[in-house]
C-alpha cells in the first residue's frame, strides 16, 4: 500500500476549557477521498483550518508528503488547497483578476492557459468579467473551487463545496472532482451535510461527534456497524446525541 | 522570500485601485484638504514673518512630510483592512505566504502611496503657494526615507492590533498615527515640549527629522546628529515591531483568530 499524503496523529485543539478537537488521528492516501462528516460543532472545521495552517495545534501533529506543518508550511501549502462556504473572494475584483491573484500567490507558470482552462473545466466563461461582488451564491461557490482547482493542488480540503449549487452544477463538480482523482491522484478531504452526497464521493468516511472520532470506514461498513438503514441515520443519530450531551 | 507571491499580493491592490474612485479619491483627499487649510493659515502667519523667521517654510514643509508619514502608515494598514474586509485572510494565510512577503508587499504599497501624494502634495504647494519644497535641500531625501520607515513601524503596530483585536479595532488604522503627531513635533521644536514629554518624543525617530528639518532650514547646518537618531531609533524600532507582528500572528493562529473575521 502507498504511504499516506496525509497524516493526523492525535490532533487536539482546546480553546480555553473548550475542546474543539480531541486527540483525532487519520491518514489519506493518495487519490482517495476521504469524507469528514459530524455534526455542527463536531470539530470538523476546526480540523481543516489545523490541515491549512490556520489554527495551531494544542496538541498532536500534522505530517503531508512526510513533511512536518510546522516545520515546513511553505512546501506543503504550496501543495495543497480549498473551498469551503465560509470563505469569500476579494468582492471588488473581476473572477479573472482573482483567478490570476491566485495564480501569482502560488507562482503558477503558464498562468493564462492554466486560468483559461479552469475557466471553462467549471463553465465560469459567461461571468469570467463579472466583478465577484455581484456573483450568485453558486457562482461564488465554483470561483472558490476554481481558485482551489487553478494551483493543481495533491490535496484538496473541500468544505461543503456544493452547499449552494443546483443539482446540475454540483454534479458537474462531483465528476471533475471524481476525474481529476483519477487523473492526477489527486486527495481530497470532503465535508457536507449531504449524505448521499458523501456515499457517493467518499472512499473512506470519518465521523466526528464532540471533537472526538467516533466511527470510521466505507460508508457501507458504518450503516451496517450501526444497525441503520442508511447514512443519514447515523448521522441523525450521532447528532442527536451531541445535541442532547449539549443541552 | 519569493518575488511572485509579493507581486501578487501588489497587483491585487493596483486591481483594486483600478476600479475604485472612492479609494482613490481617499488617497488625495485629506492630504489636499490639509495643503489647502494650512497653507492659508500659513499665508496668514507669513504676515508677521518679521517676527517669526521662517514660519513658511516651516510649516508648509512639515506638512507635506507629515503626510508622507500618514500615507506610508496606512499603506500598510488600509492593505491589511482591505483583506479584513474582503475576508480573505484565510486564502492569504492558507497559501505558502509568507508574513515576511505580506509585510513587504504592504511596504510596497506605502511606496507608491507615499510618492503619489508627495508629488501631487508638491506640485500643488508650488502652485497655490509657490513653496518649493525641494528647498530643504540634499536632506529632504534622507528625511523622506526616515519617515517613511516611522509611518511603517506604526502601520505595523497598528495592524497587529487590529489583527490581535479584530475589525471593531479598525478606528485605529486612522487614529493611532495622530497618538503620535504630537510628540513628532511637527510644527514645534522639541523644547517647546514639557520636559517629561520631550524625553518621550526623544524616542520618536519622527522627531528628529522634524528637529533635522528646522536645524537645515533654520541655521542651514547639517542635521547630521539629528538624522544619526532617526535612523537607530528607526531600525531598532522596525526589528521590535515586525517581531511583534510575527508573534501576534502565532498568537492568532494559537486562538484562531484568523478564522473569526469580523467584530
Amino acid at each position: 500500500m502507498s504511504s499516506p499524503v496525509l497524516k493526523a496523529s492525535d490532533l487536539t485543539k482546546r480553546f480555553g476549557d473548550f475542546t474543539a478537537v480531541n486527540g483525532v488521528s487519520f491518514e489519506i492516501r493518495p487519490g482517495e477521498i476521504l469524507g469528514l462528516l459530524g455534526p455542527n460543532g463536531a470539530g470538523k472545521t476546526t480540523t481543516i483550518q489545523m490541515l491549512l495552517g490556520l489554527v495551531t495545534p494544542t496538541a498532536g501533529s500534522i505530517h503531508m508528503f512526510d513533511l512536518d506543518l510546522s516545520t515546513h508550511r511553505e512546501e506543503i501549502l504550496q501543495q495543497v488547497n480549498f473551498s469551503s462556504t465560509y470563505i469569500s473572494m476579494p468582492q471588488s475584483l473581476t473572477v479573472e483578476e482573482n483567478l490570476w491573484v491566485v495564480a501569482r500567490l502560488y507562482g503558477i507558470s503558464d498562468m493564462a492557459r492554466r486560468v483559461n482552462d479552469i475557466v471553462k473545466k467549471l463553465e465560469m466563461e459567461e461571468f469570467r468579467g463579472k466583478v465577484t461582488r455581484k456573483l450568485s451564491s453558486g457562482q461564488m461557490t465554483r470561483l472558490t473551487l476554481a481558485k482551489a482547482f487553478l494551483t493543481e493542488p495533491r490535496i484538496l480540503f473541500l468544505d461543503e463545496p456544493t452547499a449552494s449549487l443546483d443539482p446540475d452544477i454540483a454534479d458537474k463538480i462531483r465528476s471533475l472532482l471524481k476525474e481529476e482523482r483519477r487523473s492526477s491522484g489527486l486527495s481530497i478531504l470532503y465535508t457536507s451535510h449531504n449524505m448521499r452526497e458523501m456515499e457517493e464521493m467518499s472512499d473512506r468516511i470519518i465521523f466526528l461527534q464532540r471533537g472526538r472520532i467516533v466511527a470510521e470506514g466505507t460508508a457501507q461498513d458504518i450503516v451496517d456497524r450501526f444497525g441503520k438503514a442508511d447514512l443519514e441515520e447515523v448521522f441523525l443519530k450521532f447528532a442527536r446525541e451531541q445535541g442532547q450531551s449539549s443541552s | 522570500m519569493k518575488l511572485h507571491r509579493i507581486t501578487a499580493l501588489i497587483v491585487r491592490h493596483l486591481y483594486l485601485y483600478r476600479r475604485s474612485l472612492p479609494r482613490i479619491m481617499e488617497i488625495f483627499y485629506w492630504p489636499f484638504l490639509d495643503l489647502v487649510i494650512w497653507g492659508f493659515i500659513t499665508l496668514y502667519l507669513a504676515r508677521y514673518q518679521s517676527q517669526v523667521p521662517g514660519f513658511v517654510t516651516f510649516f508648509l514643509g512639515a506638512l507635506i512630510l507629515w503626510d508622507m508619514l500618514f500615507r506610508a502608515q496606512q499603506g500598510i494598514t488600509i492593505s491589511f483592512l482591505e483583506e479584513l474586509w474582503a475576508r480573505n485572510l484565510m486564502n492569504l494565510f492558507a497559501s505558502p505566504l509568507k508574513p515576511s512577503e505580506f509585510l513587504a508587499a504592504t511596504m510596497a504599497m506605502s511606496v507608491m502611496k507615499v510618492t503619489i501624494v508627495s508629488i501631487v502634495m508638491s506640485v500643488c504647494a508650488l502652485l497655490f503657494y509657490s513653496y518649493n519644497i525641494l528647498i530643504v535641500g540634499a536632506w529632504l531625501m534622507p528625511f523622506v526615507l526616515n519617515l517613511v520607515i516611522t509611518g511603517w513601524i506604526i502601520g505595523v503596530f497598528t495592524t497587529s492590533l487590529i489583527m490581535r483585536f479584530g475589525q471593531e479595532a479598525e478606528v485605529l488604522a486612522w487614529s493611532m498615527v495622530f497618538l503620535f503627531q504630537p510628540i513628532s513635533c511637527v510644527f514645534y521644536p522639541m523644547e517647546v515640549l514639557p520636559t517629561w514629554l520631550q524625553m518621550i518624543a526623544m524616542a520618536n525617530p519622527a522627531a528628529h527629522v522634524f528637529e533635522g528639518m528646522r536645524t537645515a532650514l533654520g541655521a542651514g547646518a547639517p542635521p547630521i546628529e539629528d538624522l544619526a537618531w532617526a535612523v537607530g531609533l528607526n531600525g531598532a524600532l522596525l526589528v521590535g515591531v515586525v517581531a511583534w507582528f510575527y508573534r501576534t500572528v502565532a498568537y492568532c493562529k494559537d486562538q484562531g483568530l484568523l478564522v473569526r473575521v469580523g467584530e
